[in-house]
């Protein structure tokens, strides 16, 4: 507490400083009443938001390794081939829906001709509606929002999407169809 | 030898106002870096992923020198 005039200021008291940094005399007496250490009070709050900010910025470092992590353990065990269909099982123009790996998001295995298949993620890219194909046209439709893909690559032809479709490697064996790898793709 | 001035109330406010903005900043960066990496990586390029990591360790490093020396300052 800030002393009356005239006397001398204990140990404590002279800890506490004024805003305008005048004597102790020359304060107003209600300050005597109610001494608020300025320096204090100012810092106090400012540090308090720094610290929090610097929090966050350890999360978005902890958030950039996560990525890493996973990043390194996709690499380190790749999805190994799974047979997809059997040769039979989808006619030239038809389609099948699988997963790959398991647990994946629905693919969509399309037959183009005799011994010539295509895969993609069965989710438009744009919010995630299951796209159709269209064998005949060449093309992939999203009847959401009215996105076309390439049935061949995968690109956007028309619509609101901005990114192709992810590509499932296929490979045609003997014994059916086998999904080898997944190609995520921006462009 | 001269004693180097004391940094007075108003001159430690404006450095330490200067410090939040600058920390501040850093985190938009981080921000944006972590926008884009995950961005990157969701679209099958893995390339930038360590070097985004790195960069972004080293922006919260400058932000924890900067909050210990705002700690120090008063």
């Amino acid at each position: 507490m800030i002393p009356r005039a005239g006397k001398e200021p204990a140990v404590a008291d002279r800890l506490v400083t004024p805003p305008d940094g005048a004597p102790y005399e020359a304060q107003p007496r209600w300050r005597h009443d109610f001494p608020i250490d300025a320096a204090q009070d100012d810092y106090v709050s400012r540090r308090e938001l720094a610290k929090f900010i610097v929090l966050t910025s350890a999360a978005f470092a902890a958030g950039q390794f996560w990525i890493v992590l996973k990043s390194v353990r996709a690499t380190l065990s790749p999805p190994r081939a799974l047979r997809i269909a059997a040769h039979n099982e989808v006619p030239v123009g038809g389609a099948k829906v699988f997963r790959y790996p398991e647990g994946s998001t629905p693919r969509l295995l399309v037959r183009t001709g005799e011994a010539s298949y295509v895969a993609y993620d069965q989710q438009c890219t744009h919010l995630l509606c299951p796209v159709v194909p269209d064998v005949a046209s060449g093309r992939l439709h999203c009847p959401c929002h009215n996105g076309w893909f390439d049935l061949h690559t995968g690109q956007v032809l028309a619509g609101p999407p901005q990114r192709p479709l992810p590509r499932v490697v296929v490979e045609v064996r003997d014994d059916g169809v086998y999904a080898t790898g997944v190609e995520e793709r921006t462009t | 030898m001269r004693r180097p001035p004391r940094v007075v109330r108003a001159q430690r406010l404006t450095i330490v106002n200067g410090i939040l903005l600058v920390v501040t900043l850093i985190v938009v960066l981080q921000l944006w870096l972590l926008t884009a990496t995950m961005n990157a990586y969701l679209g099958g390029d893995t390339s930038i992923v360590m070097p985004a990591a790195l960069a972004s360790l080293a922006c919260f490093g400058l932000n924890l020198g900067l909050l210990r020396y705002l700690m120090r300052l008063g």
